[in-house]
């Protein structure tokens, strides 16, 4: 037999029926759900009279309109209330294996809650009415965003009609510095490749270093993988995989588990498979990356310069940079590290867990939030991670440094609830997105590590984590 | 779904690289449990001058003069033409709502995210990629010719300008077909439930956990 790639075993392991141009019928094992974009699926099937094909792969919370502070008082925007309120209608209705409601502990980010239940298992396929679907890549699932048409496609027949995509192998050999992380990675191969870099493509990471990342980092590297245009992100699994998920509330159990393991280790690329494309990158040239721009490729290392437009001689793309300086408020040739900070948002799915929370606190232990910057929000990707940090005293350091501790949620990623920014603030994020708007109309946004956004936050502007 | 078979319509060029779902329909229209009326709020910041939240009177706001889409002469415009990785980030739906709802039945751009790109299908928007020099050329045509249109034949896949020139584009037999048709897919695959069973059947005895 010829050599697999992963993407490979994990894409024919789930074709249920091919049509001759290759369109397939795609088995999906789990279906992750949130209140933004399953109101009109769910709509879709009460119209059609029709059911959910398998409820039990349904697993369900509410995540984006969610306010992170005073939980007693409610959802106090009556839109956002309602859209939540008629999550928790359609679960009641139609089913599922779980649910994470509002103000319940298991609670959280979907991207973090799902992997952190076992609800995401290596193997499977994942989808979600939500791009950073690809986070689940890390355990080696075939997972992807999808459109609210595709939710009620996949709740009504458990399939998906998909074509497969090319595949692309991102590989980082060596060693990673002190003080670079996930987050550091996935800006610096998005820099390389351009955030429609991968587009068509389903990346793999491999190579020493990723092999090296915690199963945590690994989730951060795929959930960044749609910046860089690919819906999914891959990584092989090992054996930190399998710990990774053994113990957890939907993981399989007992005869089960040694059935899943003993498949879940053939789930790596065959040694000489082909992929249509590789990139690769030494991890020892990483450096910490700040973004400047509106778009995530739009990225640079701390030590580096605002770009100079005038330098640039594709005019589509000196246009974007113009435009991006202009919505930014930065002058070209500025260094990174004289960018001074108004408000710094520690979250997101991208770095919400609890390593994530570990390494900012390691920096800031002891000092204080610099006086120019009005607000630091800690954002915890789940109510379970929550309180992991709190039964570790993490929050305590936090508030000692003058940061606010936060209840669970997506928070000012997005800021679909109260957390935003205001028009002209600049904020350092740990958040995977620098759009215009994203974190409020006219917001700033720089797209950071955790270790990055906390040492900003101290010193009022970026600052190179490692010396500091 | 809505079918699509030809079009002849007035062209409107939006002449930025990587327009994001943000920017197409910004995150507080997305509270909406509805499926229609976001084309008032498309590309609303761009659009107004004023910020925009869900519930407000649209007609009464103040309109950015400078945005392309509020030049009187692209009033009715069908065909958007775009820059490379047009609809990149979000995977929400409510943008290819949005864009249909304003009016835009086609997106030209020399190339598109992939969420974005699947999700038009599901709405009865044809997204086509055409080559960058070819975009190029029909921008500047566009800008320079008042009432510029184009016809788009999905049976034929051209794309037709003013001056007779056709440009052939790529779609897949299946969405050709559902497209052309308007048919519901989710029946289409429902019409193959035994053999998703089957598919399931075999799950069971080779994966148990996964359906335990
Ligand atoms: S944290 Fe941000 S990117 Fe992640 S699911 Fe929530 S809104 Fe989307």
């Amino acid at each position: 037999m010829t050599a697999q790639t992963l993407y490979d075993k994990l894409w024919s392991s789930h074709v249920v029926t091919e049509e001759a141009d290759g369109t397939v019928l795609l088995y999906i094992d789990r279906h992750l759900v949130h209140e933004v974009t399953s109101p009109q699926a769910f709509e879709g099937l009460k119209l059609a009279g029709r059911k959910p094909w398998r409820v039990s792969s349904i697993v369900a919370t509410a995540d984006h309109n969610t306010p992170t502070d005073h939980w007693d008082e409610g959802i106090k925007d009556p839109i956002s209330r309602q859209q939540v309120e008629t999550l928790d209608a359609n679960i009641k209705e139609f089913g599922a294996l779980a649910y994470f409601p509002f103000k319940d502990k298991g609670q959280g980010i979907v991207h973090v809650m799902g992997p952190e239940q076992g609800a995401t298992l290596p193997g499977m396929t994942v989808v979600c009415g939500d791009s950073h679907t690809s986070t689940h890549g890390a355990f080696g699932a075939l997972a992807h965003g999808i459109g609210t048409s595709e939710v009620e496609h996949v709740m009504a027949t458990q399939c998906l009609v998909a074509k497969k995509s090319k595949s692309m192998l991102v590989k980082v050999e060596g060693q990673l510095g002190e003080g670079v992380t996930a987050k550091d990675v996935a800006l610096a191969i998005i820099g390389k490749i351009g955030t429609a870099g991968g587009t068509g493509y389903a990346i793999e990471f491999g190579g020493s270093a990723i092999r090296d990342l915690s199963i945590e980092g690994r989730m951060t590297l795929c959930n960044m993988a749609i910046e860089g245009g690919a819906r999914s992100g891959l990584v092989a699994v090992d054996q930190k995989t399998i710990d990774y998920v053994q113990g957890r509330p939907f993981a399989p159990k007992g005869e089960n588990w040694d059935k899943a393991v003993a498949y879940w280790k053939t789930l790596v690329s065959d040694e000489g498979a082909q992929f249509d494309s590789v990139v690769e990158l030494a991890a020892a040239d990483i450096q910490p990356q700040v973004t400047w721009g509106t778009s995530p490729e739009m990225v640079t290392e701390i030590a580096g310069i605002v770009p100079d437009p005038a330098q640039v001689k594709d005019p589509v793309k000196r246009e974007g940079i113009e435009r991006a300086l202009a919505y930014m408020g930065l002058e070209a040739n500025t260094p990174i590290e004289q960018i001074a900070i108004d408000k710094v948002f520690i979250g997101s799915c991208t770095n919400s867990r609890i390593e994530d929370l570990r390494a900012a606190a390691a920096v800031i232990k002891g000092r204080q939030k610099a006086g120019n910057v009005k607000l630091v929000m800690v954002v915890p990707g789940s109510g379970l991670v929550k309180a992991q940090a709190e039964a570790e005293g993490l929050d305590k350091v936090f508030t000692a440094a003058g940061f606010e501790w936060r209840e669970p949620g997506c928070s000012m990623c997005l800021a679909m609830n109260a957390d935003r920014l205001e028009p002209g603030e600049r904020c350092a994020s740990t958040s995977n997105r620098n759009f215009e708007g994203r974190q409020g109309q006219g917001g700033r946004t720089h797209l950071v590590s955790p270790a990055m956004a906390a040492a900003a936050a101290i010193a009022g502007h970026f600052v190179d984590v490692r010396h500091f | 779904m809505k079918a699509f078979t030809t079009l002849n319509g007035l062209v409107c060029p939006l002449d930025r690289a990587n327009v994001d779902t943000d920017a197409i329909i910004p995150k507080q229209f997305l509270k909406s449990i509805k499926r229609s009326g976001f084309g008032p709020n498309l590309f609303d910041e761009w659009r107004y001058l004023d910020h925009g939240e869900p519930g407000m009177d649209n007609s009464v706001r103040p309109l950015n003069p400078d945005f392309v889409l509020n030049y009187p002469r692209y009033a009715g415009a069908q065909v958007l033409l775009a820059r490379e990785n047009f609809g990149c980030g979000s995977s929400r739906e409510h943008a290819p709502w949005a864009l249909e709802d304003y009016g835009f039945r086609v997106v030209i751009a020399p190339s598109f995210a992939d969420i974005f790109f699947n999700n038009c299908y599901k709405n009865g928007l044809l997204p086509i990629v055409l080559p960058a020099e070819t975009v190029d050329q029909l921008f500047k045509e566009s800008v320079a010719a008042e009432g510029y249109r184009l016809t788009i034949d999905l049976a034929a896949q051209t794309v037709t300008t003013p001056s007779g020139q056709s440009f052939a584009f790529d779609i897949t037999e299946h969405r050709k077909h559902c497209l052309l048709n308007g048919l519901d897919e989710i029946g289409l695959t429902l019409a193959q439930s035994d053999k998703i069973r089957a598919y399931e059947e075999k799950l069971k005895a080779e994966k148990p956990w996964l359906l335990a």
